[in-house]
């Protein structure tokens, strides 16, 4: 870890309900800021739907409900009158699938900010290339701006969602699994992205792929599923130890493929 | 019986039935053109119907009526389809009550055309005294075509992926802004495709404007002349005239502008979403 300074996030039992379905139990845990925490664990343990709980997409789910409380810099963004579009400014999100909207590469970075209200061109332009370079695009696609972004290869539609992303000008930015879609050399791309973008952004993700979590987090959290359903935290720490000397014997056994 | 003999008879029925819908479809088309092409000319097309009888003259100003209409009705029809399209797909909760309108729109959408077309007659050639007229047959084309209108739209923003809604709103879009810069502009092509199954339907339709467009001969002059559309000419010419065969060439032109209509409007939706979806077109 990087700093000891306040976390980012600081999640407090949280509980997460689909109508009578428990999601997720008693949850509590920091996330450091500035760093790579990964959410591992089996295939609907409820990572994902914890990711979610940081920007408040589950609140799209009909019949879902989220117990606890999870503080952004201090205070709790599920108190009520909470701004929720502005929540998302501020901690954006990277989904599964590369899922650009179906329009030019430029219109997709500035879709965030003209939402924002910018409309100046030029300053524009400047976003856009801002976010692009960041998103380490911009050699593959600087003469491919006014083409439509679904003609361009899924890693290079990944790498765009985020610039997507960067240009909103997020704190956070939460990504749900962005290279199960990608192929392995489009996946280490993403990977050294992220740890670039680590030194000034706070970043969540979940992922499947635990050499993946090894490789790229500092932080990793793993969540199971217990006997109802409902995911619970394991163990939490710095990935190095989660992944030499794991406490829990569950942790153990998931890591070294025993199982999930 | 065999499969080789089974599979013989299925693929005979299957031929037979291609080829009785491909005779049909020739046989109407190509007797309509044999009877009314003859008769079309420029002279045809610029000079109004002289009326009466003889069912002399052209269809000038059955044209000129036609293309009003058509652009009043779409002008006033397309709002308020659209806006129902988008409360019922993205913002009505599923309850009793928005399966109530769903039920509405859908049994609406059978009701026989002359039946709006009595509703019409009613509410807005009598009570709202706008008289025959294009405004009266407007409006009641508008009533006519707003289920199927809401229908299409409905199915257009449905098949926009669910995805381009959640990335819209993780961007802090709200849900108007995804709706208006994301949902609308992916559901163009659907949304103009069923405006144009409503041109299409409103050009034929002759029922529900007999009873409030009249059937005024003359050239419109404003919203409150009466007037008659190419189908209702067809009509009068067929019904109380002895020139069936200028009904027939009053056929070739309506068969000509559907035609030309589909075709332009395929071209244009294959180009849009082509556009959309990075292919060329």
């Amino acid at each position: 870890m990087k700093s000891t300074a306040s976390p980012k996030f600081k999640a407090r039992g949280v509980n997460l309900y689909y109508g009578s379905f428990q999601a997720l139990r008693y949850i509590s845990l920091d996330i450091p800021r500035n760093a790579i925490t990964a959410l591992i664990g089996p295939s609907g343990c409820g990572k994902s739907s914890f990711l979610r709980t940081f920007n408040r997409m589950n609140d799209l789910i009909a019949g879902a409900r989220t117990e606890g409380r999870i503080e952004l810099d201090g205070s709790c963004i599920y108190d009520e009158g909470v701004d929720v579009v502005n929540l998302r400014k501020r901690v954006g999100m990277v989904f599964q699938k590369p899922n650009p909207f179906p329009m030019s590469v430029f219109e997709n970075v500035a879709f965030g900010p003209r939402r924002h209200g910018k409309n100046n061109h030029s300053e524009m332009e400047a976003i856009v290339e801002k976010s692009i370079r960041e998103a380490a695009l911009w050699d593959e696609v600087s003469d491919k701006l006014e083409q439509s972004a679904l003609a361009l290869s899924g890693g290079q539609q990944q790498r765009l969602c985020i610039a997507r992303v960067l240009a909103v000008e997020p704190e956070v930015i939460l990504m749900d699994e962005p290279c199960s879609a990608l192929d392995p050399i489009a996946t280490l791309k993403i990977e050294e992205l992220m740890r670039k973008l680590s030194r000034d952004y706070t970043i969540v993700i979940v992922t499947h792929n635990m050499q993946q979590a090894a490789r790229a987090s500092d932080m990793a959290a793993f969540i199971m599923m217990e006997e109802d359903k409902a995911g619970s935290l394991v163990e939490y720490g710095p990935t190095s130890e989660i992944f030499t000397k794991p406490r829990d014997k569950r942790t153990e056994d998931y890591i070294t493929g025993r199982f999930g | 019986m065999s499969a080789r003999s089974s599979q013989k008879i299925a693929m005979t029925l299957i031929w037979g039935g291609g080829f009785v819908t491909v005779l049909i479809l020739v046989g109407i088309i190509g007797y309509v053109m044999i009877q009314g092409l003859p008769l079309l000319s420029w002279e045809f097309l610029s000079t109004p119907p002289r009326g009466g009888l003889s069912g002399g003259g052209g269809i000038s100003t059955a044209i000129v009526t036609t293309i009003y209409l058509m652009a009043i009705t779409i002008a006033v029809l397309v709002l308020p389809g659209v806006g129902a399209a988008v409360y019922l797909t993205e913002y009505a909760r599923d309850n009793w009550l928005t399966r109530v309108i769903q039920y509405g729109v859908e049994t609406l959408a059978g009701v026989p055309s002359i039946v709006f077309g009595l509703f019409g007659f009613a509410v807005f050639v009598t009570a709202l005294h706008f008289r025959f007229s294009i405004l009266s047959g407007a409006l009641t084309l508008v009533c006519l075509l707003l289920p199927t209108m809401i229908r299409t739209s409905e199915e257009a923003i449905r098949a926009v992926p669910m995805s381009h809604r959640a990335s819209a709103l993780a961007l802090g879009a709200t849900k108007w802004q995804t709706i208006r810069h994301v949902v609308l502009p992916a559901a163009v092509p659907g949304i103009v495709t069923g405006i144009i199954l409503c041109v299409g339907r409103a050009i034929e339709e002759t029922a529900c404007l007999y009873v409030t467009l009249g059937g005024s001969a003359a050239m419109p002059s404003s919203l409150l002349s009466g007037g008659r559309t190419l189908s209702l000419h067809l009509f009068y010419l067929a019904m109380e005239t002895r020139a069936f065969d200028k009904a027939m060439a009053t056929g070739v032109v309506l068969i000509v502008s559907i035609i030309v209509i589909n075709t332009t409007t395929n071209v244009l939706a294959r180009r849009y979403q082509a556009r959309m979806s990075g292919r060329r077109a």
